[in-house]
């Protein structure tokens, strides 16, 4: 029966993963505006975020530091993964593009098991855990510190695109490649650039998202692909859009885990992704091109 | 093209594949060709896609699957003839490639990509989920042996026979199509899908055609597959067996139709000889993947011929081509 109680409790829980979906399809959006690619190893550095932090936190628990450590290797894996792997590309036709890709992801998620096998890793919460009670709902503080942090980091990309001048050079660089190069911004720096920043809004993800469903070394497939049709959903490229299709996402997937079935609930997100690319391929949010 | 050479090269496999029938000993060899022939089957739809269409299949293991499971409950849970099940699973897969690929080929490279790959995990998911009709993750049993006649094909060498008969008409198939007007147009759109279309290619009809080809060929290997094993399972229709698939078609060289043998062998054959590649092949495939697209994108062997040649060229004192 539909009652209040679980409502609230699947809305809280669906946007704690549509957060988490929502800084993955960030990643998604920044790489595309810069070059067009979809980088499919963008789950892996969720993946290695969340590794890396845990790896980190064992050695010094610290989780300032961990997430520190973590997104910074990460960035690192990123900008590597752009220099070693795209830009020599000589002929970047999609699907190029698309295997250079999906086979760096592929390797990344191969050198994480080899690194830290098959285990799931916990990570410890970031302040707790002791339920706070909403009314009926129960919540984690590690669901607010997730749907907290994401906004701040929303808000944070929002600032450096509109006033920083190197986010405007981005900008520029998305709206036509071509004048911005006339203008002097270099375009390949903006590239790489964009890749270590969806590396690290990535990992920072990862390392969000580890103290609710532990570290594994394949949990960034599904959570990229989800990413992934988020930022389709709320069109590509669109930062707003991107943020929307994630919480929409995640909520979606609560309902339909909660009232039908859990075990279809990953099915949920492709169903989507499918319809959306049926239907409205532009975005939900995405005008006509 | 020549006649004559056409009729040496497809007599030498038909010799090849019967000097071998009956020259090997032993089950586990025959059993091997038969998993090499089920991945080249699947490999050839998948190059005809990557390599002539220039479009990519991350979700190739999805058809296998359809095909696979579709004769395996027809058979084996409601009693249907494997013959008339493999074509309802042609049916089945043909329609479900239409549908996804009609608006996933009207978009840019990258969708149907990422349609097939949404849609891999769903065809998993769903194979795992819905127990009463695939059995679940512990998967189907008691699938028939397909039956030729009076002669039941329920022994690897004479699964091989018919395994191998069929891998090389579809071989044949499919170098006639590509060097049919079809084929031309193809790699017309490979090249460059403006200059294709400027030429009054229906680049669109023509892509989904040979998306809906190939996804035919992967529904024909997975009725084989259930048929051989007489078993399936959820696990062997992953994402990582896509993308071992599209590491076999590199491994051989895209647009090569025996390439694709050579790279379906090469990757059945490489996990049996070296028992610790399991570990490793996760790293293995995707380092491939790169490499191959970054270094030699035609396809490693295609690469490594035009490499050979060049070198050739250039001790003849060729100049440089631009």
């Amino acid at each position: 029966m539909v009652t209040f109680v679980p409502l609230l409790q699947y809305l809280v829980s669906g946007l704690t993963n549509g957060a988490i979906y929502a800084l993955i399809a960030l990643g998604f959006g920044i790489i595309y505006n810069a070059t067009t690619i979809i980088n499919f190893a963008q789950g892996e550095m969720v993946a290695l975020g969340a590794l890396c932090a845990i790896s980190c936190y064992h050695l010094e628990p610290s989780l300032p530091l961990a997430f520190l450590v973590g997104t910074g290797l990460v960035t690192v894996v990123g900008l590597a993964f752009e220099r070693a792997a795209l830009r020599p590309v000589k002929d970047p036709n999609p699907l190029t593009l698309i295997i250079i890709t999906v086979g760096g992801g592929v390797f990344l998620k191969g050198v994480a098991m080899l690194l830290w096998g098959k285990e799931a890793y916990p990570l410890a919460s970031f302040s707790g855990n002791v339920p706070l009670h909403l009314g009926p709902a129960t919540i984690m503080p590690q669901n607010l510190w997730v749907m907290g942090l994401t906004g701040a980091l929303v808000l944070a990309l929002e600032a450096f695109f509109r006033l920083t001048l190197v986010g405007k050079a981005m900008r520029a660089c998305a709206y036509n490649p071509r004048a911005a190069r006339l203008v002097g911004i270099p375009a390949a720096r903006m590239v790489q650039f964009s890749f270590g920043l969806s590396s690290a809004l990535g990992a920072a993800a990862g390392i969000l998202i580890a103290p609710l469903t532990l570290g594994v070394y394949d949990m960034g497939t599904m959570l990229g692909l989800k990413g992934f049709s988020a930022a389709i959903m709320g069109g590509l490229g669109s930062l707003l859009g991107g943020v929307l299709g994630g919480l929409v996402l995640g909520v979606a997937e609560a309902l339909a885990s909660g009232f039908i079935s859990s075990g279809y609930r990953d099915a949920v997100a492709f169903l989507i992704l499918l319809l959306v690319l049926f239907l409205r391929p532009q975005g939900l949010l995405g005008g006509r091109k | 093209m020549n006649p004559g050479w056409l009729f040496n090269r497809w007599s030498l496999f038909a010799a090849a594949v019967l000097v071998l029938a009956a020259s090997l000993q032993g089950d586990y060899y025959f059993s091997l060709l038969n998993f090499i022939g089920i991945h080249a089957l699947l490999v050839v739809g998948l190059n005809l896609l990557m390599g002539y269409g220039g479009q990519i299949s991350l979700g190739h293991a999805a058809f296998f699957g359809l095909g696979a499971y579709t004769s395996a409950i027809l058979t084996a849970t409601y009693g249907v003839n494997p013959w008339l099940a493999l074509v309802a699973g042609l049916l089945l897969s043909g329609s479900t490639a239409f549908l996804l690929g009609v608006p996933a080929l009207k978009l840019r490279g990258y969708y149907l990509a990422m349609a097939t790959l949404g849609f891999g995990i769903i065809v998993y998911i769903v194979l795992n989920e819905a127990q009463a009709l695939t059995g679940g993750p512990s998967g189907l049993a008691g699938i028939p042996s397909l039956a030729l006649g009076p002669v039941l094909l329920n022994t690897p060498r004479r699964l091989y026979l018919f395994i191998w008969t069929t891998l090389g008409v579809v071989l044949a198939l499919s170098a006639n199509l590509v060097d049919s007007r079809l084929g031309r147009a193809l790699r017309a759109l490979h090249d460059s899908e403006a200059a294709a279309q400027s030429l009054a290619v229906d680049t669109f009809a023509l892509k989904l055609k040979v998306f809906i080809w190939s996804a035919l060929y992967a529904s024909l290997a997975g009725s084989l597959y259930a048929h051989t094993l007489n078993f399936i399972a959820p696990s062997s229709f992953t994402f990582m067996f896509s993308i071992k698939l599209v590491t076999m078609v590199l491994l051989g060289g895209m647009a090569s139709i025996w390439g694709s043998l050579l790279g379906a062998g090469v990757l059945t054959v490489l996990p049996e000889l070296l028992t610790a590649f399991h570990d490793y092949e996760v790293v293995i495939f995707g380092a491939i993947l790169m490499a191959v697209m970054i270094f030699l994108p035609r396809g490693l062997i295609r690469g490594l011929l035009d490499l050979w040649e060049f070198r050739r060229y250039k001790r003849e004192g060729g100049s440089i081509p631009v």
